[in-house]
């Protein structure tokens, strides 16, 4: 239930409310503009940090609980920063059915992490989602904006597996290129 | 200002145009079961779900907090399709409630013992599955404990914390089975933002906000905001 941001220096946090402040320029201080001033912060920050939310609450004038409210609301706001690979697990009727939960007990397993957090490296972010439109392919998990089908837990492993080999290869070429 | 007559369970009773029929029932001494009723704000809070009725000559029992009483207009508290609609929306609640009466300061004096009896439903439902939330206790605050396991989200404590403080503490954060009231950021309770007026634990109908001990723990006085 708290939020988890640790280890943000005091540089990063001032970085974070001057980055806020720009964006809010140009939005009324009316109530109705918090969800616009929260994607447009998302937009430029790639999530919600505290410092950014208190910011909000101040600029229209209302408690920080509402706007930590319907940040936690929607699922489109995030209060940790986002990582270099996002998997998105359905849940939905079909997935569920099709033991959505156990791809996600792997996805949990395997990353070290609950839903809606990002893995210490930043290399991963992980949440649900309900219904991608594609339950023909359930259980179904995006990842990278991209559908995979019938995500059992070896197919879980099999594309950790195919990220590290990429990292691999990368780090190689670097080595090499240097 | 205009007013209106109406009969709620054979008493004939005035009420202000405009008034709620819950609020005309509990100022006139007439019971009916609610858990987010506040005396002094006007607009219901209508979360809890409780407060059932049937009024003659209407198919479908109706919300008393959000009905307003008109004239001639005839109100059963007991009617049988009301409370069973009440039971079920309380046993909803009872679902995912710790149910230890014995260990809990609000024994005696908590509203959802009161309610049970009232509408004869159950404190330990077994029409539903239980589903617990197990959420931390806060125990930060040197005056009360914050216990969201025994939360029922009436919203009471969130609409006083706003009338005693320029911004308020209190506040509700996540959806659907994962709603809670909590701070910003769930920042423990006892933070230096807190005024210690306690005024939330005094509208706490089932002591998920508990005084630290003794006497106190009585804090409750409902509908007498
Ligand atoms: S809050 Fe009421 S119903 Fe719940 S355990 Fe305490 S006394 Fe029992
Ligand atoms: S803590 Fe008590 S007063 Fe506040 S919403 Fe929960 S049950 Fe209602
Ligand atoms: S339910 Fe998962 S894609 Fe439709
Ligand atoms: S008093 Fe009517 S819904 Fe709670």
């Amino acid at each position: 239930m708290t939020q988890t941001d640790p280890g943000k220096t005091a540089e990063e946090k001032a970085q974070s409310r001057q980055e806020t402040k720009q964006a809010l320029k140009g939005f009324g201080r009316k109530k109705q503009n918090l969800i616009p001033i929260l994607q447009k912060v998302q937009g430029r920050l790639g999530y919600l940090p505290r410092e950014a939310m208190t910011e909000i609450a101040e600029y229209l004038n209302i408690p920080d609980i509402d706007v930590y409210g319907v940040v936690t609301f929607y699922n489109q706001f995030r209060l940790t920063p986002p990582g270099r690979h996002s998997v998105r697990v359905c849940l939905g009727t079909a997935c569920h059915m099709k033991g959505g939960y156990i791809t996600l007990d792997a996805w949990k397993r395997r990353l070290d992490i609950n839903p809606g957090e990002t893995t210490t490296d930043r290399e991963f972010d992980m949440d649900t989602v309900a219904c991608v439109g594609c339950c023909t392919k359930a259980p179904v998990t995006v990842v990278d904006n991209k559908p995979e089908g019938k995500v059992e837990p070896t197919r879980v492993d099999g594309i950790l597996l195919a990220f590290e080999q990429e990292r691999e290869v990368k780090d190689k070429e670097e080595s090499e290129s240097s | 200002m205009k007013s209106v007559s109406l009969s709620i369970d054979g008493k004939k009773i005035t009420a202000k145009e405009g008034t709620k029929i819950l609020r005309a029932a509990l100022e006139n001494d007439i019971y009916i079961a609610n858990l987010c009723a506040i005396k002094d704000k006007a607009e219901p809070n209508a979360a809890c779900r409780l407060c059932f009725v049937e009024i003659e000559g209407e198919e479908e029992p109706v919300t008393a907090c959000t009905r307003e009483a008109t004239d001639g207009m005839v109100v059963n508290t007991r009617g049988e399709r009301a409370l069973e609609l009440a039971r079920t929306g309380f046993e909803l609640l009872m679902a995912s409630h710790p149910v230890d009466c014995a260990n809990c300061p609000a024994n005696g004096v908590c509203e959802l013992q009161k309610i049970a009896k009232h509408i004869g439903g159950k404190l330990k439902t077994k029409r539903f599955r239980q589903l617990l939330r197990e959420l931390p206790i806060d125990d930060s605050n040197p005056l009360f404990t914050y216990d969201p396991n025994k939360c029922v989200l009436c919203g009471r404590c969130v609409w006083v914390c706003r009338q005693r403080k320029e911004t308020a503490l209190l506040g509700f954060a996540h959806r659907g089975f994962k709603r809670v009231v909590t701070t910003f950021a769930g920042e423990p309770i006892g933070a230096e933002r807190c005024l210690d007026c306690s005024a939330c634990v005094e509208v706490c109908p089932t002591r998920a906000l508990a005084f630290k001990g003794g006497e106190k723990g009585l804090g409750y006085r409902g509908w007498v905001v």
